[in-house]
């Protein structure tokens, strides 16, 4: 499996970081250098076995699906880098 | 009393409980020290007005005779645990200016625990590295040398600040946190003691997440004794961790008695790697021997899985760090891109992250991104976690037929020089956790104890493995190996 420039920046475009054009042969080297370090797995025979979900035998907790929390509008927006009017504030979404 | 920074949480304790001292001196000596030791730039934010009102508090009920299991005792916390209305970076640009508007169950318990918190410390950018060299404060630099080579070294990473803290003495202990490694190889590096409990037994809430299902705290001393008395004061079950384990935490300090007669050590002949320096593999067969001079039987074991540890873990750990790492889009808190007329909100988070992640951190949300995609998440997510249960498998088969623990070296070589892997490829410096990410992707407990010096002066260590929940047999394994190992080396102050 090797990547090519245009499967690094898609890879970039999906995780939201933006990557110049002038840098992405090298990110599809360094891609191409990891996954070649990752394809050892495929000498595994991993034939039946289950893929691990949790590392300990203990099962997720549960509680009562109900509000245990809440009212702290000034402490939630208290570290955004743009807060107004009571609401997080970004760039225009919709037209 | 003297030097009493120099102290470790035991001693000071006692000390503390005879009235030898005060929390008030032992803070003082450690804030000094601090302030003459920004050569290391391991304490990234100061915390003095805390640590003053902290130790002063920890005097009077002292006086009053409550004193609980760490009263009075000046620690440091990494950079990684939210610290209410203290700068909490994880040594990332993206959280400049952060401020937790709540503190982390770690460091509430210590701090429940009478624990002076001194101030906040230097790590990897989001625990990924493993040389301090990825931290948007700078490196944090090793207080030990090549004998009278100045050449700066690396105290490890990610828990690099803790590890050359501790190991200067600006601090009695610290917390680290372990994904991969990221408390016992600094540990290794710089003569202490860690030790990455069992997956489950610190609470992860408040602790900024790399990868979920790996990530444990632990501490960072200058002894077993220490790590047990700080590592019961951390642990307990925290309902707003649903993977904190309802288990009662028995007392580590009792459970050292150095007895390890009939106890059974394996081993494993996988982790002899090609090219294994001679110094460390004649420190692992010391070691062995100690063990066995106390009572212990040695036994041969084998670990088929092993070699697969790090690919696997280079899957499912970038895996879920660019699931956690979604969370810093500029929106909620950190810091967010300067943006031009007309950007929208997808030019706002691609180039927050771009500016806000450091080149380590973005490879890996990036790889992450990619074994998680449409197409390939069977052929490598899936396989990965595969493989992880197979390497706990082998863990388990141990276990079954009677090995009690585990004994490997802790690290592939001394610490190196910083700058000295810049040129190396990434997976070089992956290759550094070799010994102790299967620990982590077991879930297992694992301790790392300094037990040599290699040539050219620098520490070595050994760890030890651990059954699942049996920290407390696991530290008293390590408590009569420390106790046979004698190690006491110091790194002479140059800073």
């Amino acid at each position: 499996m090797s990547i090519d420039q245009s499967t690094a920046a898609k890879v970039a475009k999906l995780a939201r970081i933006k990557v110049e054009d002038a840098a992405l042969p090298a990110l599809a080297d360094e891609f191409n250098n990891i996954l070649g370090f990752i394809e050892q797995l495929n000498e595994v025979d991993v034939e039946g076995v289950e893929p691990m979900t949790s590392v300990t035998p203990q099962r997720l907790k549960r509680r009562k699906d109900e509000v245990t929390d809440g009212n702290q509008q000034d402490k939630i927006l208290a570290n955004a880098p743009d807060a107004r009017e009571g609401f997080f504030a970004v760039p225009k979404v919709v037209e | 009393m003297s030097d009493l920074n120099k102290l470790g949480l035991a001693e000071a304790r006692d000390a503390l409980r005879k009235g030898d001292t005060t929390s008030v001196e032992l803070t003082e000596a450690c804030l000094k020290a601090i302030d003459a030791a920004d050569a290391l730039n391991a304490f990234v934010h100061k915390t003095p007005e805390i640590a003053m009102e902290r130790a002063k508090a920890a005097d009077e009920r002292i006086k009053a005779g409550e004193a609980p299991s760490m009263c009075g005792l000046p620690i440091g916390i990494k950079d990684l645990f939210c610290t209410k209305g203290v700068p909490s970076q994880a040594a990332s640009k993206i959280l400049e200016g952060f401020k937790p508007e709540y503190e982390s169950t770690v460091s509430q318990k210590l701090a429940d625990a009478g624990s002076v918190m001194l101030g906040k410390l230097n790590m990897d950018e989001f625990a990924m590295g493993s040389s301090n060299e990825t931290s948007v404060y700078g490196n944090a630099v090793s207080p030990w040398r090549r004998g009278n080579d100045d050449a700066q070294l690396t105290p490890g990473g990610s828990s690099g600040g803790s590890a050359s803290a501790v190991a200067a003495d600006l601090c009695l202990a610290a917390t680290g946190t372990d994904t991969g490694g990221s408390i016992r190889q600094p540990a290794a590096f710089t003569g202490t003691v860690g030790i990455k409990p069992t997956y489950g037994r610190c609470s992860r809430w408040g602790i900024v997440a790399f990868a979920s299902s790996l990530d444990q705290a632990g501490p960072m001393t200058k002894s077993v004794r220490d790590a047990a008395i700080m590592l019961e004061a951390m642990c307990g079950h925290d309902p707003k961790d649903s993977t904190s384990a309802e288990l009662t935490v028995p007392d580590f300090e009792a459970m050292l008695t150095g007895d390890i007669r009939g106890k059974k050590i394996g081993i494993p002949k996988e982790y002899r790697m090609d090219g294994m320096p001679g110094e460390i593999g004649k420190l692992w067969s010391d070691g062995a021997e100690m063990l066995k001079a106390a009572g212990a039987e040695i036994v041969d074991i084998s670990l088929p899985h092993t070699k697969y540890a790090l690919p696997a873990y280079y899957v499912i750990a970038p895996a879920e760090a660019s699931s956690n790492l979604a969370r810093y889009d500029g929106v909620r808190y950190g810091r967010r891109a300067t943006l031009e007329a007309g950007d929208g909100i997808t030019e706002m988070y691609e180039k927050t992250r771009a500016e806000g992640f450091g080149h380590e951190v973005q490879r890996r949300v990036m790889v992450g991104t990619y074994v998680l995609s449409a197409g390939f998440y069977d052929a490598y997510y899936n396989r990965a976690r595969k493989v992880r249960t197979l390497i706990k498998k082998d863990f388990e088969d141990v276990f079954a037929a009677g090995v009690d623990a585990i004994l490997t070296p802790a690290t592939p070589s001394a610490a190196f020089g910083l700058g000295e892997m810049t040129e190396a490829d990434p997976v070089q410096m992956y290759l550094n956790d070799v010994f102790t990410v299967t620990v982590n992707l077991a879930g297992l407990p694992g301790i790392a104890v300094p037990a040599g010096l290699d040539k050219q002066g620098l520490p070595l260590g050994l760890q030890l493995i651990g059954k699942p929940w049996e920290e407390g047999d696991l530290l008293n394994t390590a408590y009569a190996l420390e106790n046979a190992a004698g190690f006491v080396a110091k790194p002479q102050q140059w800073w």
